[in-house]
């Protein structure tokens, strides 16, 4: 038995690769490998890239790939497609669009499917991007699936979220002003050979002017790019975006408040699994089981849990 | 809704060689997902050499190759070569496509557990992978 968190760190795929089966797969392995990779965490700049289906995402991240290298980057990339709900199986195929840098061992690409969460991305992906970072790679990509209004979970995990849109969404932009396109540093509008994009070229600039955060006094003002991924035109400018932002978030200590908090929404997260199934085994059992039988109401129930575990700490 | 298994089989599906004839592993792909697996695609005329790094960046238990032109006996047992050399070969090996019964022994030869040649129905494919993955899991299982 390899010894993988020794291996990961050590920058072998192989073993960056099993770890993030072990985590996807919820393998009990899985916790003890995050302790031992922790400390070798929080360096890596953990971009989302984000936007409807068809959006062209997967071309764009490829482009964003051979600029990050061409600039000496060692990228990680994962791109995240959905699972059916039904059968639980799914078709990954972002990576077909990313061939040509199979053979770069500088890049690691890995695909996961989305396994019953519905913010755009897999319960284990924010991990996954912790062992690529773990293994050295200065650049995490994350490509969500193709998403609405409000899957913007994305927004969360990376330092640094691009929304991707195309011309003639014109209505389509309009729903999105209430979710994704509040969020996101970086818009592009990719596609920008195509008819109408003067018009949603237009549109975005409105919203971008509307959001007014450049107005705040030292914030960041989002950028809005024109791209066609197809040909390879516009990664140039949306890396140097992109270092532009990092940087920001050097200077302002975003970089590392956000780092903070996403280990602060982890252990909320692991506290309150591990609490609640304690509690299920033990005082909590009883109250619910009248409560599944109807005999007693949940608020009533809850409050006498918390009241329980009160009376339980009070010193007698 | 049924229970989505913890742990699916991941299995990459790939094309080696210079035809682009797709359907053939198009159909296979939707019927192995509809079978509850994850199927990822690398894409279209790839090398030996990236089909491997795929196959290990992914972390699969399956590698599937359709060949539909001439050259499988050269590309095919290079693949297998590249996987053990990189220390893969816990990998299970198949190929299906246009591959005459003559060719079989000499790709099983090279570490192709089965091969399944012109007409061979996806139902066959699908129960023969859930087979194999069964039995691994319970081989697992037996030993922790």
């Amino acid at each position: 038995m390899m010894d993988v968190a020794a291996q990961l760190l050590a920058g072998k795929v192989a073993a960056g690769a099993r770890a993030i089966r072990w985590l996807d797969d919820r393998d009990p392995r899985a916790g003890e490998l995050l302790r031992r990779i922790f400390a070798a965490t929080g360096r890596a700049h953990i971009i989302g890239v984000t936007g409807p289906p068809g959006a062209g995402k997967s071309t764009l991240v490829d482009g964003i790939i051979a600029e990050e290298r061409r600039r000496g980057r060692r990228v990680g990339v994962l791109a995240i497609d959905p699972t059916s709900p039904f059968t639980g199986g799914a078709i990954l195929g972002d990576r077909v669009r990313m061939s040509r840098h199979a053979l770069d061992e500088g890049v690691f690409i890995r695909s996961m499917g989305t396994r019953g969460e519905s913010g755009g991305l897999s319960r284990a992906t924010y991990d996954a991007a912790l062992v690529m970072d773990a293994m050295g790679y200065e650049v995490v990509i994350v490509e969500t699936v193709g998403v609405g209004q409000e899957e913007i979970d994305i927004v969360a995990l990376a330092h640094s979220t691009i929304i991707v849109c195309v011309p003639g969404l014109g209505d389509e932009v309009q729903a999105m002003k209430a979710g994704l396109l509040e969020a996101g540093e970086i818009l592009v509008l990719n596609k920008a050979d195509r008819e109408g994009f003067e018009q949603t070229w237009r549109h975005l600039e409105l919203l971008l002017h509307l959001r007014g955060d450049g107005r705040v006094a030292g914030g960041w003002a989002a950028r809005l790019l024109p791209a066609v991924a197809t040909r390879n035109e516009g990664a140039g400018a949306i890396v140097a975006a992109l270092d532009e932002h990092r940087r920001y978030l050097e200077d302002s200590g975003e970089f590392a408040r956000q780092c903070g908090r996403r280990s602060e929404q982890q252990f909320l997260a692991l506290a309150r699994a591990a609490l609640m199934a304690d509690l299920l085994c033990g005082p909590a059992a009883e109250l619910l089981s009248h409560v599944r039988a109807r005999r007693l109401d949940p608020y009533t129930a809850a409050e006498q849990l918390s009241a329980q575990l009160r009376a339980g700490r009070t010193p007698r | 809704m049924p229970t989505v298994p913890a742990r699916p089989l991941r299995i990459l599906l790939a094309k080696l060689g210079m035809d682009t004839h797709t359907v053939g592993i198009t159909v296979v792909a939707h019927a192995l997902r509809e079978a509850g697996m994850e199927v990822i695609f690398t894409g279209l005329k790839q090398t030996p050499e990236a089909v491997a790094s795929a196959a290990i960046q992914e972390d699969v238990d399956v590698v599937g190759i359709s060949s539909l032109s001439a050259g499988h006996t050269r590309s095919l047992p290079r693949l297998a070569r590249l996987l053990r050399e990189q220390g893969a070969a816990d990998k299970l090996l198949v190929a299906g496509g246009v591959i005459p019964e003559e060719d079989v022994p000499l790709l099983q030869e090279a570490g192709y557990a089965r091969i399944f040649i012109m007409g061979a129905a996806t139902a066959e494919i699908v129960q023969y992978l859930q087979d194999w993955w069964s039995a691994r899991l319970a081989a697992e299982a037996a030993r922790e």
